[in-house]
């Protein structure tokens, strides 16, 4: 079931500017919100978006990933 | 409808740690270098000792630690850190040193001074981080590369016969008396990351409390260099490398019994 935003319990903030499109934050998300854009930021990659916001919980495993630490979580 | 799920989560549970500055990084998309310098500067943040501590940085991707950890850092030659980090805490004991050293730097040119280190026991802490290759001068082929493995002075990949085995330097390390700490950690999935902080404090408590040399190794990738994609290469780190490379811990003293 995709959830609305009243259903989640946190959310997440990528830096586009920072992102450099390695994909790490992808796979990690057990809820998949999480996919990769089509914007191009200024570093020449197509960062990634948080696409699913209703369906996130706030549990940082995608920032734990992120080697470029450009994902910030609140809950 | 945003605005308003803005406004509801405001405990903020995940953000860049205090002592990692706040600029892009030069490694490559999918590198955990970056993954071991944020879990660095949690440590760092996590015991209060950004004011006294002092990082020496080696040759290799790792070289530029000083433009991202907040902290004061010596750059050594090639492979020197851990003899440069000794005269740093023989100096200043009362100062917290740390190296951060790839595996060309450590396993190749810098065998001899990693050894004799841990075998003084000096009181410093390392972090290893193993790429399997040479990052930054093109992917060569380092003591740690594997079997099998093409790298550019490995074009037909590493043979035995020619080139000897992987190097297992934190079994190697952890065989030493004057190492207190010694244990290899991988940052390829969430439990593995958080195995690799508590490992990296344990480290820091072994200096802090004065129990002799410590020692992290980190099974990295460098998803440029094996021409792989970042996902590929965390499961080659899953795969291949773990089992040649086995985690844990390796050696952990309890007291300081060596006095």
């Amino acid at each position: 079931m995709k959830g609305t935003a009243a259903q989640a319990t946190g959310r997440i903030e990528i830096d586009f500017e920072r992102c450099k499109a390695c994909e790490l934050c992808v796979p990690a998300c057990p809820k998949t919100c999480i996919e990769m854009g089509k914007g191009i930021n200024r570093q020449g990659y197509a960062a990634a978006v948080f696409a699913r916001p209703g369906d996130c919980t706030g549990c940082a495993i995608c920032a734990e990933f992120c080697p470029d630490v450009c994902i910030r979580v609140w809950r | 409808m945003k605005g308003e799920a803005r406004k509801k989560f405001t405990r903020e549970v995940f953000s860049r740690p205090k002592s990692l500055v706040d600029v892009r990084t030069h490694f490559c998309p999918g590198c955990h270098h970056g993954i071991a310098h944020r879990i660095l500067a949690e440590s760092i943040d996590h015991f209060g000792i950004r004011e006294k501590t002092i990082g020496v940085a080696c040759v290799g991707c790792s070289v530029f630690l000083y433009d991202y950890i907040d902290v004061d850092v010596a750059e050594a030659p090639h492979g020197r850190a851990p003899a440069v980090a000794t005269g740093v805490k023989r100096a200043q004991p009362d100062k917290f040193v740390f190296t951060y050293q790839g595996d060309g730097d450590l396993a190749a040119i810098g065998t001899s001074e990693i050894i004799h280190a841990a075998n003084r026991g000096e009181n410093i802490t390392v972090l290893f981080i193993n790429n399997t290759t040479y990052g930054m001068t093109g992917g060569q082929m380092a003591p740690t590369t594997m079997l099998g493995q093409k790298t550019s002075t490995s074009p037909y990949g590493r043979e035995f016969r020619n080139d000897g085995y992987p190097i297992k330097m934190a079994e190697l390390l952890a065989t030493l008396e004057g190492t207190a700490y010694s244990a290899r950690v991988a940052t390829s999935t969430p439990g593995q990351i958080r195995k690799a902080k508590e490992a990296v404090r344990k480290a820091f408590e072994m200096q802090i409390r004065e129990m002799g040399f410590s020692v992290v190794e980190f099974l990295s990738t460098c998803p440029t260099n094996w021409g792989m994609k970042p996902l590929d290469a965390q499961q080659r780190v899953l795969g291949e490398m773990s089992e040649y490379f086995p985690l844990g811990v390796y050696k952990e003293r309890r007291q300081a019994d060596f006095v």
